[in-house]
């Protein structure tokens, strides 16, 4: 059992005291990574195995960066997409995890839920890397760590969350995050995307895309999936960038200095305009580094904080 | 073959009474009912304390065979049925090959006549239950179909559906619907609301449900024609056929037992057993299925008994299938749930287990009148006892209520004058 827990399966029931235990360890684990030799023997003899049923290079090779700083071993079960629908895969995986004595393991599954059913049957500390729609926790204590290191602070701050919130992941991790630690958070998108319930959540539905973005201190422009197009779930990529895509004009609403975030992929001159993407205000590129650091907390944290099981 | 129960309290739907009396059985038919019978002869079966009631009758229920026999088949379904107290059963069409046609009825019939309770085949309303044309209603009535349904999956096109009740009319029967508009329920898995989107998980909404409950008596009232609306889950439901009932509409409805103790916060955590359709609902749709159960609107308790094997439920949320046994947890769920609740009287309760299915369905049973064929099932209102899915006799052990304790169980069932479950146990 680790200084946070067994495994990271979401934020949603995470208390303000962990997620701060985990940005502040975050802090010196970005400061590894700011040295010449981003090496240290940590977690040496560890093993790190990363399952990614998903196609997503960046969070992999972030999590497998992050294991590689800390000195951990690091393994990759190859898992395809379409083993899923056969059913026995994550059993399968489960196993495998099992027989090599995992000591973490990074779970990246299309469906919601799948990061939890593999921790309650595997010893090994599970972290959940994405599960359908449920929750990215990684990614928001990455978008937490660096608002916090731009601002400063996270209570009182007001947080919009731009584009389909249906289907994100990150946006429901994001809004148990913020939230969590005193910050105020607004959601917009088109209507066909914004699931019951949201108000529930913590977070402040708005009508349109400007009422969410006054006055914000952050905002998180989530990726549009051209596929939920074709799904029939909004009319057309010309009128969703009209309607709801960042723009240098739509940002002026904000508060002077307001941070751009996006998880990334980015569709350019769709959810975001290339020059806030590229701006001053965006960073973008440092979620990138943020990110390795904030998941060298988490499996320094997750795997007994560097003393032997 | 004499029979004598002997000091239990009898619950008699048809005279709408409750009082002690003894019931005795003579060659598998009721003898009469009365005090100070004579017993010479007879096997005398203590049920003093219990409730002595007509077999109790699951008008919904899927028995995997043929097709499916590593879920259930005919012989271990009708056993868990015994256990449960039931002593007959309606099992659905959507076997392999479906039951749409007089073979496959008369196949399950004589598949029935080796099981422990009574078997009444429900046949397809379109052939394959495809939606696309009408089965052969009028053999599968001659073969022994009680009712017709294409159950597990909605008949969408309406003017098809139209002509199932027109000719289901004029055979007499009734058209079972399992109400889903596939558009609106489209790569559901649970309740659409709060906890849904807390979860990620796909949602189906209250509409998907509501929108064909309302289709359906329009053109049962169009057509003149019965229908019944199988596991109602929804408050719009309730409401929609509350309304249908006071304009005279002949429609009829039933509600499984997770639709009236269950919500939706079940699913929290991802136990795929809870993965039914319809789905768990909210608060509010339990409260409004209670209430239309209290107030008559729901004339039938059924359990949509759906077993699954581990293997296959033993997986993502969204890659089990739909369903979970519920044979064997009915009668204390009703009990703990209903009746010790004050929601329904033991005489209610009873009235929706035997009396009202056996009139949908039309089969001469739900009554303890002398000449009436003798099932009959004893129920303790005292013994209770945590579910324990590995004492099923059903192959399927899906249940969300492993370890719930449930008080008021049934303690036998008698069929046609045969003991066939006594204190828990088949015989
Ligand atoms: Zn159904």
């Amino acid at each position: 059992m680790g200084l946070i827990g067994k495994d990271l399966i979401g934020l949603r029931d995470m208390p303000a005291e962990r997620i701060k235990l985990i940005l502040d360890t975050a802090v010196p684990m970005k400061e590894i990574i700011r040295r010449q030799i981003k090496k240290v023997p940590t977690l040496r003899g560890r093993t790190v195995v990363t399952v990614f049923y998903e196609a997503s290079t960046r969070t992999r090779t972030s999590f497998e960066l992050a294991a590689k700083y800390l000195s951990a071993d690091t393994v990759t079960i190859a898992a395809a997409a379409s083993s899923v629908s056969k059913g026995e895969s994550l059993k399968d995986t489960a196993r495998t995890i099992a027989a090599m004595g995992a000591d973490a393991v990074v779970l990246r599954h299309p469906m919601a839920g799948a990061a939890e059913l593999l921790a309650r049957t595997v010893d090994a500390a599970v972290i959940n890397a994405g599960d359908g729609a449920h929750e990215h926790p990684s990614q928001a204590l990455l978008d937490l760590f660096t608002v916090r290191e731009k601002k400063g602070r996270l209570e009182g701050l007001k947080v919009a969350i731009i584009g389909d919130i249906m289907h994100s992941r990150v946006a429901r991790s994001d809004i148990w995050g913020f939230t969590r630690m005193g910050a105020e958070v607004r959601l917009a998108g088109p209507a066909t995307l914004l699931p019951p319930g949201l108000e529930k959540m913590g977070a402040r539905v708005c009508s349109s895309v400007e009422e969410a973005l006054m006055d914000a201190d952050v905002v998180i422009v989530l990726r549009i999936q051209l596929e939920r197009q074709q799904q029939g779930l909004f009319p057309g990529l010309r009128e969703y960038a009209r309607l709801f895509g960042i723009n240098r004009e739509r940002l002026r609403l904000a508060a002077p200095g307001a941070v751009v975030m996006h998880p990334g992929p980015m569709n350019r001159g769709i959810e975001i305009s290339p020059e806030v993407a590229d701006g001053l205000q965006s960073a973008i590129n440092e979620q990138v580094n943020n990110g390795v650091a904030v998941r060298m907390a988490l499996l320094y944290l997750l795997t007994g904080g560097g003393c032997r099981k | 073959m004499k029979l004598l129960i002997k000091g239990g309290t009898v619950v008699d739907p048809v005279a709408g009474k409750i009082e002690e009396k003894d019931v005795f059985i003579v060659d598998g038919k009721i003898a009469r009912a009365g005090a100070h019978v004579n017993t010479a002869g007879a096997e005398v079966l203590d049920a003093s304390g219990k409730l002595v009631v007509p077999g109790l009758i699951d008008m919904h229920v899927h028995l995997r065979e043929p097709g499916f026999e590593a879920r259930e088949t005919i012989y271990t379904g009708t056993r868990a049925a015994a256990r449960g107290g039931f002593t007959s059963v309606a099992c659905m069409p959507n076997t392999s090959p479906v039951a749409d046609n007089g073979a496959v009825i008369s196949f399950i019939k004589a598949c029935g006549l080796k099981g422990a309770v009574n078997v009444y085949p429900i046949g397809a309303i379109t052939r394959g239950s495809k939606g696309e044309e009408l089965a052969e209603m009028g053999d599968m009535k001659e073969a022994g179909a009680v009712a017709f349904s294409d159950d597990g999956m909605p008949v969408m096109n309406a003017g098809l559906m139209r002509r199932a009740l027109q000719y289901a009319g004029m055979l007499g029967m009734v058209v079972i619907s399992h109400c889903e508009d596939k558009n609106l329920s489209a790569g559901g898995v649970m309740h659409e609301g709060y906890v849904s989107t807390m979860l990620g998980l796909k949602g189906i909404p209250a509409s998907a449900e509501e929108v064909m409950v309302a289709r359906d008596i329009l053109l049962a009232e169009e057509t003149g024609s019965r229908v019944h609306i199988a596991h109602v889950s929804t408050a719009g439901s309730v409401r929609l056929i509350r309304e249908a009932k006071a304009r005279g509409v002949r429609v009829t409805a039933e509600v499984a037992p997770h639709h009236f103790t269950l919500t939706d916060e079940a699913v929290l955590g991802y136990d795929t057993s809870t993965k039914v359709n319809p789905p768990l609902r909210s608060a509010g749709d339990v409260a409004a299925v209670r209430e239309g159960l209290a107030d008559g609107t729901i004339d039938v308790i059924a359990t949509d008994h759906a077993p699954h094997t581990e293997e296959e439920k033993d997986v993502e949320y969204d890659l089990a299938p739909f369903g979970m046994v519920g044979l064997e947890t009915a009668v204390g769920l009703v009990w703990t749930e209903l009746v010790a609740a004050g929601v329904l009287t033991p005489l209610q309760a009873v009235v929706k287990m035997t009396l009202n299915p056996a009139r949908v369905l039309g089969i001469p049973k739900g009554t303890l009148e002398p000449g009436a064929d003798a099932d009959i099932t004893i129920i303790d209102p005292d013994l209770s006892e945590p579910v324990d899915p590995a004492r099923f006799a059903s192959k399927g052990r899906n249940t969300p209520f492993r370890g719930r304790l449930l008080k008021g169980l049934p303690w036998a069932t008698i069929v046609g004058g045969r003991v066939v479950m006594q204190d828990r146990v088949i015989r």
